[in-house]
């Protein structure tokens, strides 16, 4: 960053204490803004969420200003994890994270590794040490994503290499701090489980981020942002049908929040697709490509069978 | 002649140079991987100029990002092998072999014996030279301390 070169000149002379500071330029500088604004528009919902990447990047900003004025700056630890539901947009957001801590300057690069537990662990004596190590040098100057890190750690298995997995991460994480930030994910209570019987993987992660499930509002919002980015979109009564579906299909079992959703608009694609070979003697027109009517999505399984009892089928009936 | 007359050994790009810096060293590491080089980590007890394959500290490293990946091998390879020399050294794909762009040393003995010229009188009372690095008189692994 441009300001890197200022703290040489600044330490030869003490700055007097009321030397004023702009904090407001130095954000502007940043662009964090920018990528604040983004995740607003592209993420629905997550409040506290986005309500800690805003202290984080407030954190990351106001260490730069005193690292400017010469005072002393510790490095904060960044690790995090992220608990949360099926389809509640862990991944999402720590592709964002590596963004945000980027233009920080809090990493170098800015690029997101993402693995699992195939990556880290290894298959006989000896092979799990330089695999752990292989990625977390690829991760170096950027973020390394563990999703559903809690199978790293098998209780059921006392000879599991997944131990020594942990181990090694556990030692990059406290010793290389300032070259990678590591994001745990998985759900809320096999995380749990997982840092309990781990107390030193639970120390050393600053941030536990707990993403909530979504309201029906919030999943529309998302469907019409869905929709949109492959320039698809609802007729006003598919909307009202889809509003229906959300309903229902939040009630039954397997709700996979967002998820769900994609899923469940793929298939509307699908049936528009077949509804409008069905007539294709008729005129179609760009608009008939680009909208999803009430039956592509009312034909859904989720109207027609396990559907709660006190709704009348309305739209299904059809 | 390859040696020079002090008895710090001079292969590799800067080594006539102060000895580098991390800071330094991570900015050459930057350079090479945003040229897309890969590179490895080697070492040796034996630094005479005709040895050319030094032993390799792991495998050539690939799909790295951030120096830092490279010069957490190389301060691995220093705690192994502190009095070795080390280099690092960066290979280039792009004409379908592995050809080496850059090489520098990163860690060096502290002291540094040096070569001496070794003449071999032979037919003709012509001369042959040869150099001859002290240190290797001793056997591998105790050549410096």
């Amino acid at each position: 960053m441009n300001a890197g070169a200022q703290p040489g000149e600044m330490d030869a002379q003490p700055v007097p204490d009321d030397t004023p500071v702009n904090l407001e330029a130095a954000f502007r500088d940043s662009q964090v803004q920018e990528v604040l604004d983004k995740l607003d528009r592209e993420l629905v919902g997550l409040k506290p969420v986005k309500t800690r990447i805003r202290e984080i990047a407030a954190l990351l900003l106001v260490d730069r200003l005193r690292r400017q004025l010469g005072l002393i700056t510790e490095t904060p630890t960044l690790h995090m994890s992220f608990t949360g539901n099926p389809g509640t947009g862990k991944t999402t957001v720590a592709l964002r994270m590596a963004e945000i801590l980027h233009r920080l300057g809090y990493v170098r690069q800015g690029h997101l590794v993402a693995v699992t537990r195939d990556d880290l662990v290894g298959q006989y004596i000896g092979h799990t040490a330089p695999k752990t190590k292989e990625v977390l040098k690829r991760a170096m100057g950027g973020v390394l994503f563990i999703d559903e890190a809690y199978y790293l750690y098998r209780p059921e298995n006392e000879r599991d290499y997944g131990q020594e997995a942990i181990e090694i991460l556990l030692q990059i994480m406290e010793n290389n701090r300032d070259d990678l930030v590591v994001i745990l994910a998985g759900y809320k209570d096999k995380m749990d489980r997982f840092f309990l019987s781990n107390p030193g993987m639970r120390s050393r992660i600053a941030h536990h981020l707990d993403f909530p499930d979504y309201a029906a509002e919030e999943l529309m919002g998302i469907a019409s942002l869905m929709l949109a980015q492959v320039q698809y979109r609802f007729s006003p009564e598919a909307e009202k049908a889809f509003g229906d579906y959300i309903h229902r299909r939040m009630k039954m079992p397997h709700f996979a929040n967002a998820r769900s959703i994609r899923n469940a608009l793929d298939r509307a694609r699908l049936r528009q697709a077949n509804r409008l070979f069905a007539r294709a003697r008729e005129r179609l027109t760009k608009r008939d490509l680009m909208i999803l009517e009430p039956e592509d999505i009312v034909a859904s399984r989720v109207f027609s069978e396990g559907v709660p009892d006190e709704q009348v089928p309305g739209a299904g009936s059809k | 002649m390859m040696t020079n007359h002090g008895s710090r050994i001079t292969q590799g790009t800067f080594s006539f140079l102060p000895d580098m810096t991390d800071e330094q060293i991570t900015k050459q590491i930057q350079y090479c991987l945003k040229n897309g080089w890969a590179l490895n980590v080697e070492f040796t007890d034996d630094p005479h100029p005709r040895n050319t394959y030094w032993e390799m500290w792991g495998i050539p490293m690939f799909d790295i990002k951030d120096a830092a990946g490279i010069l957490y091998e190389v301060n691995q390879c220093r705690k192994a092998y502190p009095h070795h020399y080390i280099r690092l050294t960066a290979f280039d794909s792009t004409r379908g072999t592995e050809s080496v762009k850059l090489s520098f040393i990163v860690n060096r003995p502290k002291n540094e014996p040096g070569f001496g010229l070794i003449r071999q009188e032979v037919d003709g009372r012509r001369i042959r030279y040869t150099v001859h690095s002290y240190a290797s008189e001793r056997p591998e692994g105790e050549r410096y301390r």
